[in-house]
């Protein structure tokens, strides 16, 4: 009965089910498991960079203030006068380059005006003038001074260790050069996955180690980074500071880790791309997207599929449902014609006992002579009898004929009053012998109705049917009332009989609800009469006392304008016809 | 042949007629009524043998009227009629004491020599009351004899 967009929107509404019931899950595990794993494992990188940072930065300060240490130590015990001695100025280097590796490059006495005294190393850097350079000027102030790293008179990368001498009222500095090539690889090594990488930078943001990879580029911006950490106020020792940032110059996001060396005078950096960082993370992430995709992708299809076969089955299994409420309708109608059959064989028999009779009355006529008394007339009331009983046969298989036919659903134009009387008169030979007296008031002025008359009769023949029934015992009277209501035409059946118990008045039009002994009812009736009346636009009502009676009220909507097939069936045909029972 | 005292009773006045101008032709003594009320008031003045009872008729019906006759006159034989078979009727009116149980249109031969079997059971069963009765007299007459 329904239009194929109820099915395709059925379907639309059990693959939105469908796919929402099972993604919603998947999605949430997928978000909250994914959050929390981000979370603890971005947690568990980042404490592995700050160990690595902090681990290198001790490092780097250990092998400085171990430089220092062993260039005071030398400063202590030698004194300016064996250093100004470049021979022994010479054992003392070699003892320093046998014992500590390459590490000490050179070694040099500079005296008050920064002149190079004496120097052993593989530079010739004798007489070399320090006068204006930086570590010589922050050497006097500091009497320890470690220099950046600068390319000086060599023009090679290095930085020195100088140390501040008193002898005979005069000032010296003992310094050495510190092999940059083995600084570097302190932090060189450092090498996280395909970006992590780490150097020292001074504050004026100058390299003092290089880095990978050629970073002119970046060094505004690593000023920059150095700058805004001055304003933190703890920035002490042994403190790192993580700070993620779009890198400027390769335009990823990356992650810088800085801790301060030296006394703060240098920074170390280590910074590797957020990416790559969390490149496992990713990893993980970008699984599952991807199972999540084709999950989704899955369920969908799915859920497509599933949903419209579904559909097509609802279907097929409601066109079923119709067929098979036709079905029963029929079979209702048989049930009601199977009711009807006592009353019927009764009646059809009865006349045709008559004619059998009078068949014989006429035999015996015969037998006795024609020409005796009367007998000629009396033949001839008796074949008289005979054709008016053989009318009346037929007028009872008229009108059960007209009845049994096959229901058909067509909608006509059907007037009321006709139909209605005609199926009183298919059951006044019933209610005769139930002692039921059947009355009825039907209004004039009603409009006809569109429906099926073949529905309609049942609908009628169903409900007084059952107005009999209800007064089975004892008889009574039922009270067929037709009348015009605002636009609307009601059928008022009431009968006088036993009644309908509160609790089975909402059942009532329940399939398959009886009351009467298995075998006796069906129960179908009212069922079908509410289908019937429910299809047409109509809707009954019922009222009941017990023990009084019950009144069943048709509302049927009037056919008005409605364009319907013009009746020319059996309705107005039977209504002529002279109906005698 | 015997004259047949016979109560027809059924609705349909057409058939009364005809079969009460038929049976009579046969020398029974014919009697008829339109409904089972009309049979009871009949019987009251009307000593019938036999009654031929419609079982389906509108007012009292056939099965009741048959329970009244045979309260009352319990010798009478009552043979049913109806329109249609239904076994249920059928044993019912049995129960209660018909004769027999035909069914309309009935074959008339068969009709006659049921009415015949009606009233010969009752004559029969009238002679066995009555012998009991002689013999009940005889036997209060007869104590002298010991």
């Amino acid at each position: 009965m329904s239009s194929p967009s109820y099915y395709q929107g059925l379907a639309k509404t059990m693959m939105f089910t469908i796919i929402l019931v099972s993604f919603a899950p998947l999605f949430l595990i997928t978000l909250i498991v994914g959050y929390q794993y981000s979370v603890a494992y971005k947690e568990k990188v980042v404490a592995h960079m700050r160990e690595l940072v902090l681990k290198h930065d001790q490092n780097v300060d250990s092998y400085l203030d171990e430089k220092v240490a062993e260039i005071l130590v030398l400063a202590d015990m030698g004194g300016v006068a064996s250093f100004h001695d470049e021979a022994n100025l010479e054992v003392l280097h070699n003892s320093l380059v046998r014992r500590h590796g390459s590490d000490f490059v050179d070694l040099g006495l500079v005296n008050s005006q920064g002149v190079q005294v004496a120097y052993s190393g593989p530079f010739k850097l004798r007489d070399a003038n320090y006068a204006d350079a930086d570590w010589f000027k922050a050497v006097k102030k500091h009497q320890v001074y470690v220099s950046d790293v600068f390319l000086g008179l060599r023009g090679f990368p290095h930085f020195i260790i100088a140390v501040l001498l008193e002898a005979g009222g005069q000032e010296w500095v003992l310094r050495t050069t510190l092999d940059f090539i083995a600084f570097n690889k302190l932090v060189e090594n450092i090498h996280v996955g395909e970006t992590g990488m780490a150097f020292i930078i001074n504050r004026k943001g100058d390299f003092q180690t290089t880095p990978r990879r050629d970073m002119t580029a970046e060094v505004p911006f690593l000023k920059c980074l150095i700058k805004g950490q001055n304003g933190h106020l703890d920035l002490v020792r042994g403190r790192t500071t993580m700070v993620t940032e779009i890198n400027p110059s390769t335009g990823q996001e990356t992650i810088f880790m800085t801790s301060p060396i030296k006394n703060g005078n240098w920074i170390m950096v280590y910074q590797q791309e957020t990416s790559d960082a969390f490149s496992d993370l990713n990893q993980a992430r970008n699984l599952a997207a991807v199972i999540l995709l084709l999950g989704g992708i899955g369920i969908t299809l799915m859920a497509f599929f599933m949903s419209r076969r579904m559909a097509r089955k609802v279907e097929v299994s409601d066109l079923e449902k119709d067929m098979m409420n036709e079905q029963v309708i029929e079979a209702g109608k048989l049930a009601s014609v199977g009711e009807l059959a006592a009353g019927i064989a009764h009646e059809i028999n009865n006349p045709v006992a008559i004619m059998v009779e009078e068949a014989g009355w006429i035999q015996d006529l015969l037998d006795e002579g024609l020409d005796k008394f009367d007998n000629k007339h009396e033949i001839q009331r008796a074949l008289t009898q005979i054709r008016s009983q053989g009318t009346r046969c037929k007028d009872i298989t008229h009108k059960l004929l007209s009845f049994a036919r096959k229901i058909d659903p067509t909608i006509k134009r059907v007037a009321l009053n006709g139909l209605v009387q005609e199926m009183v008169l298919l059951c006044e030979q019933r209610a005769k012998f139930a002692n039921v007296h059947i009355k009825t008031n039907l209004s004039d002025s009603i409009q006809d109705v569109a429906a099926s008359p073949s529905e309609l009769q049942q609908v009628f023949l169903n409900l007084i049917n059952n107005a009999i029934d209800a007064m089975d015992p004892g008889g009574g009277e039922l009270n067929i009332t037709t009348r015009m209501d605002n636009g609307v035409v009601l059928v008022s059946i009431a009968d006088t009989g036993c009644g309908i118990p509160k609790a089975n008045l909402s059942r009532i039009f329940d399939p398959f609800f009886t009351t009467k002994p298995v075998g006796k009812g069906t129960g179908l009736g009212l069922s079908i009469i509410y289908g019937i009346v429910n299809k047409m636009g109509g809707g009954i009502t019922v009222k009941s006392v017990l023990d009084e009676g019950t009144d069943f009220i048709l509302q049927l909507p009037s056919a008005g304008g409605v364009e319907v097939v013009q009746s020319k069936d059996s309705i107005p045909r039977l209504l002529t016809t002279n109906m005698r029972i | 042949m015997i004259s047949i005292k016979v109560l027809l009773v059924d609705d349909e006045q057409n058939f009364l007629c005809t079969l009460n101008k038929r049976l009579s032709k046969r020398g029974m003594i014919v009697e008829v009524a339109g409904s089972g009320e009309e049979a009871l008031e009949k019987l009251e003045s009307f000593v019938a043998d036999v009654v031929l009872l419609d079982v389906k008729m509108g007012g009292m019906d056939g099965l009741t009227a048959l329970y009244l006759i045979k309260q009352k006159w319990p010798l009478v034989e009552v043979m049913m009629l109806t329109g249609h078979a239904r076994v249920e009727v059928a044993l019912r009116g049995l129960e209660l004491g018909a004769f027999d149980y035909l069914m309309k249109p009935v074959d008339f031969k068969d009709l006659l020599y049921k009415l015949e079997d009606a009233s010969m059971r009752k004559a029969y069963q009238e002679e066995k009351i009555l012998a009991r009765k002689r013999n009940k007299q005889k036997i209060e007459q007869s104590p002298t004899v010991y």
